[in-house]
């Protein structure tokens, strides 16, 4: 068991830098998701960390050893996980599972062991005779994992491994992954563009963008406490609206940022609530079964266009006409404010 | 557990290692062979005697002055472009027939792919039989039609002779050419010509304005081999008239090994064979920057 | 309507296409007093057998020709240049798509436009070379010189092919604790198995449809591969003998038409793929 320190990384293909100067503490132990839409880094990222792609400059220590440079993949006592899984299709499941095993020489029946113990954890024992082509998405992708514990490796790198799995699969296939990483306690670097995954998985997330590491934190702090606009709108489905406010007392330039869900009519929230209200102009409603998404401007905006999002949870019985205007509030507490310019956060 | 990097691990030194003999090969037996044979165009080397002079332009200037060369020159451009208008209508035609199903169809792309496969002197020499002075089947069917009065000397007459050429190499090149097509016009997304479908285009406006457009990448390639194809070969022509009768159907292969390997003259054959050069060239360059930038347009739509 | 106009074109186009082949059949089989009519005898019919077919002709091809020595010649040489090819294109083509990095593709494209260099511009200086080599009149000469032929084309098959695998594979196995060597002994090869079988496909037919060379090196008859020997050893002085002439070529058709209808789809793939790509 390891944890990993990442200096300075850098990775140039051609003029493009693909990740731009990362520094990164990954705690022995942790599940840490590296989330990004795609051209964000984060797969060149994993890729260094796992020797399949060779640094420009900076350095990676696993387990407290360097290991940039001069060691290959197999000797970094890592496993990973692709995003197609990369079962071997002309050995059985068995085979795919013993194949790393062979590569350390294991004696032929502490293999038979390791691999029937790592089936049976997945539940996919009686698949061992299949080949890979016989199998469904979902059991592949349990092939595969299977395949990177028999290594008992000192870290997982998973490489978007839920997403070729149909929606219905993902939710369990999550659940168990979760579970899975509890119980063996490995630190596993995980790679996704989903924030839903990233939510649910993550120890702590890390948000990039251009190769740059934009924010690090548990999955509450990068929602709550967004360092950025752009953390801000990415994380968040629909994302944070963000308003400039025709208000005196905050300094030029500040926008001011809200979660859909704080936005509700005035009169739902108590009197012991601190405000901040707004006359909202309902353009639409539309009804999602368990939320509302209601769309309007904002009169206090200084670009009264602009469209703001409220979410109001199936709890709140109250009927909005389309094309009225209603008064709406989000608790002060829940204000966020940033730096119209830079787009960096910034205390009120 | 952590071991260095050793020399298994090395991709460069794999990379070279692995790469190595199919280099020396192109370098030592394609690479100095084609300077060689620039540099034997500017020689008197003969196949006889291993000493030679340089002659600089000589061979060049000889060639130029002899009408035989000029000739074949000449045939070799009309052989080549006939071949090529010839190959890309019948292509783009068959390719229009074989997308549809039909019965039989099976059958009949086995039978297309026989020219194709067969060797070219075979091809060849069943044309030459096809072809006879005397027992030309075509001759046959054509005046028992009726549409031919008098006697058609195939191979015997220049012009006709090189009509026959051209037949021979289109009929050989023109199922590679609609396999091709075919297989790129089933690259055209469905969704593509759904779209035209219902845009109101009709099947002219389709083909004009949209799949041959799309299909010019993969078509110029065609071209390209198949100019490739036609211009250097030397089999069906050699085998068909030997560049008879008396010299004026011979195309540069021909007349390159007549006087090269027949006649022992390196130095002439190398200068003939050479002049194939910058024909191919220019026809090379031309396809690629044509595949390029309709790769590009494709890129940017 | 329109599919009587479909019908006749696709009968046409098979007509055109398979014409030869047919007078290939037709010819084969008939005997001499049919076969040499002139075609200004409007009563004889050339396209059907106007008396009984005969086998005449097939066993004067197998009896009193070469052509038995000619095919023994031919898969001798095939045997030879496709071990080479393979041996050579196939770590080759490993090595540009996977181990050369960014040089891989441009290295690629050099290799594969050697293939344009025709042989009718190379036949001068390898006639030259094989005299030096003293390998004139003989099947090593072939074997030596066909690889170029070869090579190129096949290199870049194999590295197209290569492209269309997913790398992941052999990156897992280098995770799994594999040397690139290793990956390379162990792993690669069942990935390339389709790969390699279209360079033996291809340099087998290619081989076969040599001309040229053969034509240039080869002056003995015992020495020459089908492709020589049927157009310009079965030819006696100014006589030709059609009958056999036509077995001959028949014969070494269809095996060929047989293999080529099977690969086809390959071959396509390598074409457009070795095309469009650059």
């Amino acid at each position: 068991m390891a944890g990993i320190e990442i200096r300075n990384l850098r990775k140039q293909f051609g003029d493009l830098p693909a990740v731009d100067g990362v520094n990164l503490s990954i705690r022995d132990g942790e599940f840490l998701v590296l989330l990004g839409s795609s051209g964000s880094g984060k797969t060149t990222l994993l890729r260094m960390i796992a020797g399949l792609e060779h640094p420009t400059a900076g350095e990676i220590h696993i387990g407290g050893e360097r290991v940039d440079g001069d060691v290959p993949p197999r000797a970094r006592g890592i496993a990973m996980v692709f995003q197609s899984y990369a079962l071997y299709p002309h050995r059985t499941v068995f085979q795919n599972i013993a194949f790393p095993l062979e590569a350390s020489r294991t004696p032929r029946n502490r293999i038979e062991e390791k691999v029937r113990w790592a089936a049976d954890m997945f539940g996919i024992t009686r698949y061992l005779d299949r080949y890979p082509r016989q199998l469904s998405g979902g059991e592949r992708q349990r092939v595969a994992l299977c395949r990177a514990l028999v290594r008992d490796p000192k870290v997982f790198l998973l490489d978007e491994p839920l997403a070729n799995l149909d929606a219905k699969l993902r939710n369990t296939a999550r659940d168990d992954l979760k579970q899975f990483q509890r119980r063996i306690q490995t630190t596993t670097v995980y790679v996704t563009h989903d924030q839903v995954e990233a939510m649910g998985l993550g120890d702590r997330i890390v948000v990039m963008e251009h190769g740059k590491v934009r924010q690090v934190g548990t999955p509450q702090e990068v929602y709550e406490d967004p360092v950025d606009t752009f953390v801000a709108t990415f994380v968040g489905q629909p994302p944070m609206n963000l308003l400039a406010l025709r208000d005196a007392s905050l300094p030029p330039g500040t926008l001011v940022g809200f979660r859909p869900e704080h936005l509700l009519p005035r009169n739902v929230f108590g009197p012991g609530e601190e405000l901040a209200t707004f006359r909202f102009a309902v353009r639409r409603v539309e009804y999602l079964g368990s939320d509302r998404y209601v769309y309007g401007a904002v009169a206090e905006s200084a670009a009264p266009e602009a469209t703001i999002i409220a979410k109001l949870p199936g709890t709140i019985p109250l009927t909005i006409p389309e094309g009225e205007t209603h008064e709406f509030a989000v608790p002060r507490r829940l204000l966020r404010y940033f730096d119209a310019d830079t787009g960096l956060r910034r205390r009120p | 557990m952590t071991s260095r990097r050793t020399l298994a691990d090395r991709e460069d030194v794999l990379g070279g290692v692995m790469l190595a003999p199919a280099l020396a090969y192109v370098v030592l037996l394609v690479g100095v062979p084609f300077f060689l044979a620039i540099a034997l165009s500017f020689s008197n080397a003969t196949a006889g005697s291993l000493s030679f002079q340089w002659t600089g332009l000589g061979n060049y200037a000889a060639i130029l002055r002899d009408p035989i060369f000029l000739r074949a020159l000449r045939n070799s451009v009309v052989v080549t472009v006939g071949t090529q208008v010839l190959v890309i209508i019948l292509a783009t035609a068959a390719a229009q027939v074989f997308r549809a199903t039909f019965r039989g169809k099976r059958v009949a792309r086995f039978v297309m792919l026989l020219p194709w496969a067969v060797p070219v002197s075979l091809a060849a020499i069943a044309w030459t039989w096809i072809f006879d002075s005397t027992f030309s089947v075509i001759n046959w069917t054509l005046k028992a039609t009726g549409l031919l009065h008098g006697w058609l000397y195939w191979l015997g007459d220049p012009a006709l002779a090189l009509l026959a050429i051209i037949i021979v190499q289109a009929w050989r090149i023109f199922p590679f050419a609609t396999v091709i097509v075919l297989a790129s016009l089933s690259s055209i997304p469905q969704e593509i010509l759904e779209a035209a479908i219902v845009d109101g285009a009709g099947f002219w406006r389709r083909l004009f304005q949209i799949e041959l457009p799309l299909l010019l990448p993969v078509v110029a390639v065609a071209v390209l081999f198949g100019v490739v194809y036609t211009a250097t070969d030397l089999g069906v022509v050699y085998i068909l008239t030997g560049g008879g009768p008396a010299n004026t159907t011979h195309v540069l292969p021909t007349l390159a090994f007549q006087r090269g390997i027949l006649g022992a003259d390196l130095g002439q054959g190398a200068a003939i064979a050479v002049f194939l050069l910058p024909f191919l060239i220019v026809v090379a360059i031309a396809m690629l920057r044509v595949a390029r930038r309709a790769e590009v347009g494709g890129a940017a739509r | 309507m329109k599919r009587v106009a479909l019908y006749a074109a696709a009968l046409g186009f098979t007509l055109f296409a398979g014409f030869p082949f047919y007078w290939m059949l037709i010819t084969t089989f008939k005997q001499n007093r049919d076969l040499y009519v002139g075609a200004s005898d409007l009563s004889h019919i050339p396209w059907i057998f106007n008396d009984p077919p005969t086998l005449e002709h097939v066993k004067l091809l197998f009896g009193q020709t070469d052509f038995l020595r000619w095919v023994l010649n031919t898969l001798l040489v095939v045997a030879a240049v496709v071990v080479i090819t393979v041996a050579v294109a196939v770590p080759a083509g490993y090595s540009l798509a996977r181990l050369a990095g960014r040089w891989g593709e441009r290295l690629g494209m050099g290799i594969f436009f050697t293939y344009l260099i025709p042989p009718t511009l190379l036949f001068v200086p390898f006639a030259r070379l094989v005299s030096v080599l003293g390998l004139q009149d003989s099947l090593a000469s072939l074997i030596l010189i066909y690889p170029t032929m070869t090579i190129p084309f096949c290199t870049w098959l194999v590295m197209g092919f290569l492209r269309s695998v997913p790398w992941e594979i052999e990156e897992q196995a280098m995770i799994d604790g594999y040397s690139r060597l290793a990956v390379i002994v162990k792993v690669a090869p069942r990935l390339i198995v389709p790969g390699i079988l279209t360079v033996i496909v291809f340099s087998f037919t290619l081989v076969l449809q040599e001309f040229v060379y053969a034509l240039t090196f080869i002056s003995s008859v015992d020495k020459m591969t089908v492709s020589l020997g049927v157009p310009i050893a079965l030819v006696r002085g100014d006589v030709y003998h059609w009958g056999a002439l036509m077995a001959a070529a028949l014969f070494t058709s269809i095996p060929l038409a047989i293999v080529y209808n099977v690969f086809i789809d390959r071959f396509i793939q390598g074409f457009t793929m070795g095309a469009v790509k650059g």
